[in-house]
């Protein structure tokens, strides 16, 4: 009880859930989505923290959701590293995303080392967003992501299975993607309760 | 002018200590013939022993037995003076190696560089610290001067030429520099200190002694000039550490890797060039060596960057044998341009910039493993991207639709269930190399709500084949 702790810090660092709604603050990194912008605490993606997109499979719009971050991060000049991406990133797509491709970096590496490599990727604090498919990973491994996420203060994304949804994780925001309808819905986020109706996804 | 002399009293001694995890074990150096080993130099642990120089080593061990032991070599003392001189070439381009275990270097001309000279010594030491070498440092108007004065003391810093007549006038004749027959005879004539020397007219030192004596005296007054050939450093850079027993783990090897690093870093910096491929030679007592090539994409010298990324390589390098020797050759030393930094910068302190994390990334995941990508103008799908980053910004592409994801290899999609959004879109191309195709391409969507690109080539129906996802 010794320590006293200015109340600011506390609110605007996310900690505390305040009942009272008020504006959410414009964020650094808005996601594209307007609608998801809307219901996130943050009123887009967290700052240096992991972001988890869970989806059942490839295909449904899960890149969707990052492409106009991408863009404006490429755009400013941030440096981009896919490590061990699922399939070859189509430089046609991506550049009519507006994702300025000289800024891209792609990391071929087996699943061990693609976790080092984003840990190591995430802590040098000079790319602007690092996007990680971790298959086999578990909450230690994540919590190394978001751990090294804050000390480097990039951004983090992390795709993985829908079935990861029931497992707990570290992770400041964890979004799932469904389809049938095309929608996003809110697992968890940080310094806010998770919105409960699901979100469209526009061109799915 | 104003010269430095850096001596090196334990030479021999803090080469073969600097090479081992724990300088603080006894010590000692060997020479003399096979039949009778004797003591040459010892450090302070193993005097604390009762170790001295000149006894024999069965009187040695009859003393003590846990002590360590090195052969005295005369090669190597020669090889670190080198080193050193090649250290000191950042702080002059008049470095000489004229008088044996010790470094003059003239350094009048480079303290508007490096600073006054009180902050200049301050470095000088703790360099040396770091590499593990004792020395007493002074400087003087003149390299003789300097050199005799470092006999005596430590620290000494002598302005100008008045000075230099107070400093070197209460030094004792045995340890002016001069010849030990005539030290001994100005010695027995009652003649204790250069003052006294200096005093006698010159016509009676001349008629007594050889010619060297007034020679010696007025070179270290600065009235005449000594003749200095100066350092010119190598091309290369090559050495060696031998160890003294088999190694069988890489861990052994890190404190050797760490001080061969640092040992070309210090020389890089002599020659203001950098490192872009170095060889590692693992040497093996019955095979022939284990060599490990270190490749950087840029010129770098930062020790401790060396250091990581020859490690990232050694550690993933199976040996054999077991390891006796290891030795680092680097003969490209392409220029350094140091890296730019903002002044201002919003990334916390600790960052790596990106040139050094793609290094550490290549040293553990392999040369091949960091890409660019780049857009290739070509219609097929799978020509149209490159591995490698593009100097110059994309053109401004068509619209048409195209999939995030394209998979490495097409694969065959079952039908039933698959619903077709948009297409066809015809892709005809590529009968100049061989790889001719004419495919018509589809938006399709499956059941589980998936959206794909896939196509179906022209003439052929075995079925719909999968390219790409649109996510």
């Amino acid at each position: 009880m010794g320590a006293v702790i200015a109340l600011d810090t506390l609110f605007n660092g996310g900690r505390v859930w305040k009942g009272r709604p008020a504006a959410p603050p414009a964020s650094v990194h808005p996601t594209g989505l307007a609608a998801l912008d809307a219901v996130l605490p943050s009123g887009g993606w967290p700052e240096s923290a992991l972001s988890e997109i869970l989806m059942a499979k490839e295909g449904v719009g899960e890149l969707q959701l990052v492409l106009p971050t991408l863009a404006r991060l490429s755009a400013a000049g941030e440096r981009i590293v896919l490590v061990a991406p699922p399939y070859t990133p189509y430089a046609h797509a991506w550049h009519n995303a507006g994702v300025d491709l000289r800024q891209l970096a792609v990391i071929q590496a087996e699943e061990r080392d693609a976790l080092w490599a984003a840990e190591q990727c995430l802590r040098s604090g000079s790319c602007g967003a690092v996007l990680c498919w971790p298959r086999k990973a578990d909450d230690r491994a994540l919590r190394r992501l978001q751990v090294a996420a804050e000390t480097g203060q990039t951004l983090a994304f992390a795709w993985r299975a829908l079935g990861e949804a029931v497992n707990a994780s570290p992770a400041a925001l964890r979004l799932a993607i469904e389809t049938r309808p095309a929608q996003v819905r809110v697992l968890k986020c940080r310094g806010g309760l998770a919105h409960p109706a699901p979100i469209a996804l526009a061109g799915h | 002018m104003r010269w430095v002399c850096i001596v090196f009293p334990q030479l021999a001694l803090d080469g073969v200590q600097r090479l081992h995890p724990e300088p603080d074990q006894p010590l000692v150096l060997l020479a003399g013939t096979p039949q009778r080993r004797v003591v040459q130099t010892a450090n302070a642990a193993a005097r604390a022993l009762g170790l001295r120089p000149g006894q024999s080593l069965t009187a040695a061990h009859a003393l003590s037995k846990t002590f360590a032991s090195a052969e005295y070599d005369p090669a190597q003392i020669e090889h670190w003076q080198q080193f050193l001189a090649a250290w000191a070439y950042r702080f002059s381009s008049q470095v000489s190696v004229f008088y044996p275990r010790a470094l003059l270097f003239e350094i009048e001309s480079s303290l508007g560089l490096f600073g006054p000279w009180p902050q200049f010594e301050a470095r000088l030491r703790k360099e040396l610290t770091e590499l593990g070498f004792r020395h007493r440092i002074v400087a003087a108007p003149n390299p003789a001067a300097a050199r005799v004065l470092a006999n005596l003391y430590d620290g000494l810093a002598v302005a100008d030429d008045s000075a230099l007549l107070h400093a070197l006038a209460p030094l004792p004749v045995d340890r002016a520099g001069l010849n030990p027959q005539v030290a001994t005879a100005l010695a027995r004539m009652g003649l204790r200190t250069l003052a006294q020397v200096q005093a006698l007219p010159r016509h009676t030192l001349a008629r007594r002694f050889e010619a060297g004596l007034l020679q010696h005296l007025d070179t270290l007054s600065g009235q005449r000039p000594l003749a200095l050939a100066f350092y010119q450093p190598p091309d290369q850079f090559d050495a060696r550490i031998e160890l003294n027993f088999d190694v069988h783990s890489h861990q052994a090897l890190l404190f050797p890797l760490r001080r061969l690093t640092g040992d070309l870093s210090a020389f890089l910096c002599g020659r203001d060039s950098g490192v872009q491929r170095f060889d590692l030679h693992l040497e093996h007592a019955q095979a022939p060596d284990s060599v490990i090539k270190v490749g950087l994409l840029s010129a770098e010298r930062e020790p401790a960057m060396l250091f990581e990324l020859a490690r990232g390589r050694l550690e993933q390098v199976q040996v054999t044998a077991p390891v006796r020797g290891f030795r680092l050759v680097a003969e490209d030393l392409p220029l350094f341009v140091p890296q730019r930094q903002d002044l201002f910068d919003d990334r916390p302190q600790q960052t790596l910039p990106w040139e050094q994390l793609r290094e550490r990334l290549r040293a553990r995941l392999g040369d091949e493993a960091v890409q660019g990508l780049r857009f290739h103008a070509d219609h097929r799908p799978e020509c149209a991207w490159q591995a490698a980053v593009d100097k110059h910004p994309c053109p401004t592409l068509n619209k048409v639709q195209r999939p995030g994801w394209l998979l490495r290899e097409p694969t065959l999609l079952a039908e039933q269930g698959v619903q077709i959004l948009m297409g066809p879109e015809r892709i005809e191309s590529g009968w100049w190399d061989g790889a001719d195709i004419r495919r018509d391409y589809y938006l399709i969507q499956t059941r589980a709500g998936q959206q794909g690109w896939a196509y179906r080539s022209v003439g052929q129906s075995d079925g719909l084949w999968l390219q790409g996802w649109f996510s």
